[in-house]
């Protein structure tokens, strides 16, 4: 099940945890990144704190945890070669696992269709 | 959107508009920050080929003696720039900085003397500011803001050839020479300079005939449109300040590292010694120094250190030296590069100092600028 935040986040439920990326319509605006900064495994995040940094050549801008939940697994090939997140941002450059407090919560995020309407 | 409605825009928006700019606001203009090329891509062709940039937001203004006489006008913008403007051969250009009576910095500026007037450059934030500052100090002669001619900077190490396919005389020009020469029977004036790093031009134009030569130097397969970003990066890694990043009121030329800028005439023993705004100080610190000074700062992570990140001498925050003033991720360099000012305990090269970066403290090295090697044509 994929779903999506305002923030521009994507997040993919298998189980009690999600991974989370942010999207193609994010990457592109962000422009070439140049920097990526993770949580640590076994943070506890809370929905729509900070999560982690993405860096262009322009700015930082800060992503957000779409749900409530720790993190299990972070993609350390984002960090390494940062560039990825342009080129392939709802596949292999995913950021980070969460396991969910609540599974349910994921209801209250939307669908596909919902954030195709949101970007215009 | 009042704010969008009130933006200016140059003679070269709906080229930017048609070449799939990214626009944003910029010291008052709607401006390209990005073409479809994205930064890092357009950054890495102006170093490898040509890169074409809109610069017309910039302020060209006239300063005419009423006398007619060049020696008149120098002398008279002398009194507001401690540099020799007097001894600058015409067809040539030269960069300075307005002072003021603290010793600060007021704007920069590129100065050319058109053998009966001085051309004068200033920043987009600052040219209604400067232009009324010439108006009013410099009594015996007309200041003239352009409001109808574009500026295009061409830059990269394939500036020359590119520009050779309008005018095959611009191989005769060197670093800093001004001509002016019809483009496409355009009358233009051509510097070569710029703010890259890289050997290049910059080319006033009629505003009527903006597009036209803009278009023609981009036929050339070497030559691509470059937005702010990119420039921004250049300028970066080519160590050149950024006014309102790197000077501005409180800084000084000395502090700033631009002592260059000053020629023998104007410093002490000089044939026009001081007589411009702030001299005591700038001249003092000539000869005894000052406490702090711009630096070169090179991150040794990955990540970028932004411009007011504050500077520490130890890793823990304890004791603060001062603040990053501009800081990106330099593409050349591969790898995040900035400028800061230091107290001069400091301010050797390799000295660690630790910039504040969302809760870290992030080594950086002070290194000498520029970043990159500049290939201008001397």
């Amino acid at each position: 099940m994929l779903k999506f935040t305002a923030e521009h986040e994507w997040l993919k439920l298998e189980g009690d945890v999600a991974t989370v990326g942010i999207t193609q319509h994010a990457a592109d605006q962000l422009g070439d990144l140049v920097f990526v900064e993770l949580p640590e495994v076994g943070a506890e995040l809370t929905k729509d704190g900070n999560a982690a940094t993405v860096e262009s050549v322009k700015a930082a801008s800060d992503v957000y945890s779409p749900l409530d939940g720790e993190v299990t697994e972070v993609n350390q090939a984002i960090v390494d070669d940062p560039s990825l997140v342009n080129s392939d941002p709802q596949g292999a450059a995913w950021f980070f696992k969460l396991k969910l407090k609540n599974v349910s919560d994921v209801d209250g995020l939307m669908d596909e269709a919902a954030y195709k309407d949101l970007i215009g | 959107m009042d704010d969008q409605a009130a933006l200016r825009t140059t003679p070269l928006h709906a080229l930017h508009i048609s070449l799939g700019a990214k626009m944003v606001p910029f010291a008052g203009y709607d401006m390209p920050v990005q073409y479809p090329l994205g930064v890092m891509k357009e950054h890495l062709h102006t170093r490898a080929e040509a890169g074409l940039f809109d610069v017309s937001h910039m302020g060209q203004v006239i300063v005419k003696a009423k006398s007619g006489e060049y020696a008149d006008a120098a002398l008279a913008l002398e009194n507001l720039v401690p540099v020799d403007i007097l001894g600058l051969k015409e067809g040539r250009q030269r960069y300075g900085f307005f002072t003021d009576a603290n010793g600060g910095i007021l704007d920069d500026l590129m100065i050319t003397n058109r053998g009966d007037h001085l051309l004068v450059v200033v920043n987009a934030a600052c040219k209604d500011q400067d232009v009324a500052h010439m108006k009013a100090n410099l009594a015996d002669c007309d200041v003239t803001l352009l409001e109808d001619r574009a500026l295009i900077a061409l830059q990269g190490p394939r500036a020359q050839a590119v520009l050779a396919e309008l005018w095959a005389g611009v191989s005769g020009m060197k670093f800093m020479d001004v001509r002016e020469v019809p483009l496409h029977d355009v009358p233009c004036i051509i510097s070569r300079s710029g703010y890259s790093g890289e050997d290049g031009f910059e080319i006033s134009v009629p505003e009527a005939h903006a597009v036209e030569v803009a278009k023609a130097l981009l036929e050339h397969p070497d030559c691509e449109a470059i937005g702010l970003g990119a420039r921004d990066s250049l300028r970066l890694e080519a160590g050149l300040c950024l006014y309102g990043n790197d000077i501005d009121t409180t800084t000084s030329p000395i502090e700033a590292s631009l002592e260059w800028a000053l020629q023998k005439a104007r410093k002490a023993g000089g044939d026009r010694e001081g007589g411009f705004p702030g001299a005591e100080r700038i001249l003092g610190e000539l000869a005894n120094g000052t406490t702090r000074r711009r630096v070169g700062l090179k991150p040794e992570g990955k990540a970028p250190v932004r411009s007011h990140a504050k500077l520490y001498a130890d890793a823990e925050g304890k004791t603060e030296l001062g603040e990053v003033t501009s800081g990106t991720f330099g593409p050349s360099v591969e790898g995040p590069v900035a400028m800061g000012y230091l107290p001069v305990s400091h301010t050797d090269a390799g000295t660690q100092v630790y910039a504040e970066v969302r809760g870290k403290y992030l080594p950086m090295t002070v290194t000498a600028l520029p970043f990159i090697t500049p290939t201008y044509k001397r």
